[in-house]
């Protein structure tokens, strides 16, 4: 990745940042309700039917803010990869009639999530007190497992979209990749149903060392996985430098084939 | 000459045309992979839109860029532009460069004016304050002035053109690149346009100009580079390259034209243009063709099997790119069943053509209705060369030489 490129653009980077937050909200009719609306939603199904009738484990945490605090996350992580994969095709126009580091269309739809992160996070924190639950100092460690999950969504969301531009039918791959992505990841259940032995297989989807720790960030009395979380950052490291390895040697190609 | 602003060393640039046509699956290129792991892709055909360009243009120079089209021009503003990559060869820019390839080039159309302006600067690399400096400048010079807050989605070609030559010309690039984009504002603005590029050039940067309007590239570029089918064909003082295109343009001028093989053409796989004659109206070829007279363009063609339902065109311009008329057997409503296989000719009769005494490029194109490719089109491939009528009736407006076209005018006391 051309990273001073991407610092002597950063003014576009914001640019961007703030135009695609700016055209969510203004072109749906619940604008800033949506990204709270979704993890929401999600939330109350998943309690419903994962929580009481299929009495899934929550580590004795009520389900709601058991599921919330890793929905969360998820929601930003999976808006994040699919806006990311397509963020070169939905910007064909800037691609094909201007020079600009090619690495500041991911990043900057990755951050545009964060503002659907930030809105939603506003309702974790008015369910915490209503369960009477209040975060320790472990709460620090949020913005860490925050930083890594953008930095992985980065990583995978650059080539998923190089290889997007290349092949037109990953478009319809990656929405069910995400789907099942979801199940590997302990959002609906924690990782101690997963018996000891795989639990370390779990670990090899970053996502789940990210996904845990926010959660034990948010919940008091549920000590962080130090192990568990760098292993996550590694292999976050790993998918990076692959992914920004992949957009940099077919970004030449962008502008031909798109 | 200043310092180089711009270095281009042996530089090609070669296109699939395979790839760009047909979006490749995913899936199609695994089964490829495991089929036949190292042959290489075969249906892909390759084309060289440039081949071989060395050229250095210094910091302070006014370069005009002309050819037909599809000779490569547009290519070449692009790899200046970093928008894509040599295939072989190096390109060197140094500066800032804003590129106005197209109208509204990096505009957004859910956003306004304003924010639009910010966005094209950052995408130029600047910052905000710089933006800001030079914004009001920027809405006066565009004259949108009461629409800056209106999204860009509700303004006209016009505006849009307005507003992005404003702002590439304001912000101050190193290296300007201009495309064809004057040709859809209105004269005056189109003017205006004209002399900010003089005054750019004046101000010790870099412009480069590709435009079919010879007489805007002669009155404000000291040099002019043709490109012909991807090379460099002159490279000189705009008066002499700008004589020599419009030479060889001439050369395809007398009553018979024939298309080769090596006819600048798009499509011509199944069936293709072979020749154009120049008949007057006893099938008599013309060899001095003048305002007024009667002409009948005949096209012949060869059809390697049967093309049903195909359609005609002929496109007459000015040698400035405007169109004069565009006749068409679709609009003209007349309807030929099939063609081929082999040859077949047909008639297109001007009864009277009021064309100004001058120089008309024609271009030809058979398409199959409802299909966006055409099956044959040859851009600029004949001329007609306009005469003054013999009988000096139309002395008086040609002494005036203004216009492409005479119409059959009558002045009468109202009464």
């Amino acid at each position: 990745m051309n990273v001073r490129e991407v610092i002597r653009y950063r003014e576009l980077l914001f640019f961007l940042v703030w135009r695609d937050v700016k055209i969510r909200y203004k072109q749906t009719i619940l604008g800033a309700a949506w990204a709270v609306l979704q993890p929401l939603l999600t939330m109350i199904v998943f309690t419903v039917f994962f929580g009481r009738l299929t009495k899934v484990p929550s580590d004795g945490i009520p389900y709601p803010v058991f599921s919330y605090a890793a929905l969360l996350p998820w929601t930003f992580f999976a808006a994040a990869i699919t806006n990311a994969g397509n963020s070169l095709i939905a910007n064909t126009d800037l691609l094909t009639k201007v020079y600009f580091p090619r690495e500041i269309l991911p990043i900057s739809t990755v951050l545009a999530g964060l503002v659907d992160l930030g809105i939603a996070s506003l309702l974790l924190f008015a369910l915490l007190p209503i369960y009477g639950i209040t975060p320790d100092w472990g709460i620090v460690m949020l913005p860490v497992a925050i930083a890594l999950l953008v930095v992985l969504a980065v990583g995978l969301g650059m080539f998923l979209e190089a290889i997007n531009v290349s092949y037109r039918d990953v478009k319809y791959a990656l929405p069910f990749t995400v789907q099942l992505l979801l199940f590997i990841t302990p959002v609906i259940y924690p990782t101690t149903v997963v018996p000891e032995r795989f639990r370390s297989l779990m670990f090899l989807n970053p996502l789940s060392g990210i996904i845990e720790t926010c959660r034990s960030a948010l919940l008091p009395d549920r000590p962080i996985q130090w192990g568990q979380l760098g292993v996550s950052a590694l292999v976050t490291a790993v998918v990076f430098v692959l992914g920004a390895r992949y957009f940099h040697a077919t970004e030449r190609r962008f502008a031909d084939i798109i | 000459m200043g310092a180089p602003a711009i270095h281009l060393d042996g530089v090609s640039k070669r296109y699939r045309i395979g790839a760009t046509r047909k979006q490749r699956m995913l899936r199609e290129a695994l089964v490829d992979a495991v089929r036949r792991p190292f042959r290489p892709p075969s249906d892909e055909e390759l084309i060289w839109a440039l081949r071989d360009v060395s050229l250095e243009v210094g910091s302070d120079e006014v370069v005009g860029v002309i050819g037909r089209n599809g000779s490569g021009k547009t290519t070449l503003l692009k790899l200046l532009a970093r928008i894509t990559d040599p295939t072989e060869g190096s390109v060197d820019v140094r500066g800032r460069v804003a590129s106005l390839v197209e109208v509204g080039t990096g505009f957004h159309n859910e956003l306004t004016g304003r924010e639009n302006v910010f966005l094209n600067g950052s995408i130029m690399g600047l910052k905000r304050s710089q933006i800001a400096e030079s914004f009001d400048a920027i809405v006066d010079y565009s004259g949108v002035g009461p629409f800056i807050d209106t999204p860009i989605k509700r303004y006209s070609t016009g505006m849009r053109l307005r507003l992005g030559f404003a702002v590439a010309a304001h912000l101050f690039p190193d290296v300007l690149l201009v495309d064809e984009v004057l040709a859809v504002g209105d004269a005056e603005f189109q003017q205006k346009c004209l002399d900010t590029l003089h005054d750019v050039g004046r101000g010790g940067r870099t412009v480069m100009f590709v435009s079919h309007n010879l007489e805007a590239i002669e009155s404000i570029c000291p040099r002019t580079i043709w490109i012909d089918r991807g090379t460099v064909r002159k490279d000189g003082p705009s008066k002499e390259v700008i004589a020599s295109y419009m030479r060889d343009a001439k050369t395809a001028s007398g009553s018979t034209v024939e298309f080769g093989a090596d006819a600048h053409r798009t499509g011509g796989r199944e069936a293709r243009f072979t020749r154009l004659e120049l008949l007057d109206e006893n099938d008599r070829p013309i060899d001095r063709l003048r305002s007024g007279d009667a002409l009948k363009i005949r096209l012949h063609l060869e059809a390697d099997r049967m093309v049903r339902m195909p359609y005609f065109g002929v496109i007459v311009s000015t040698e400035f790119g405007a169109i004069v008329s565009h006749p068409n057997s679709w609009t003209d409503g007349f309807e030929v069943e099939s063609v081929g296989p082999g040859e077949a000719s047909f008639d297109l009769t001007f009864e009277r053509l009021t064309l100004m005494p001058g120089t008309y490029p024609i271009t030809l194109w058979m398409n199959r209705h409802g299909d966006p490719q055409p099956i044959d089109h040859l851009d600029h491939c004949a001329v007609l060369e306009v005469h003054p009528p013999e009988r000096d009736v139309l002395d008086r407006i040609l002494q005036r030489r203004t216009g492409a076209v005479f119409f059959e005018t009558r002045w009468a006391l109202a009464r």
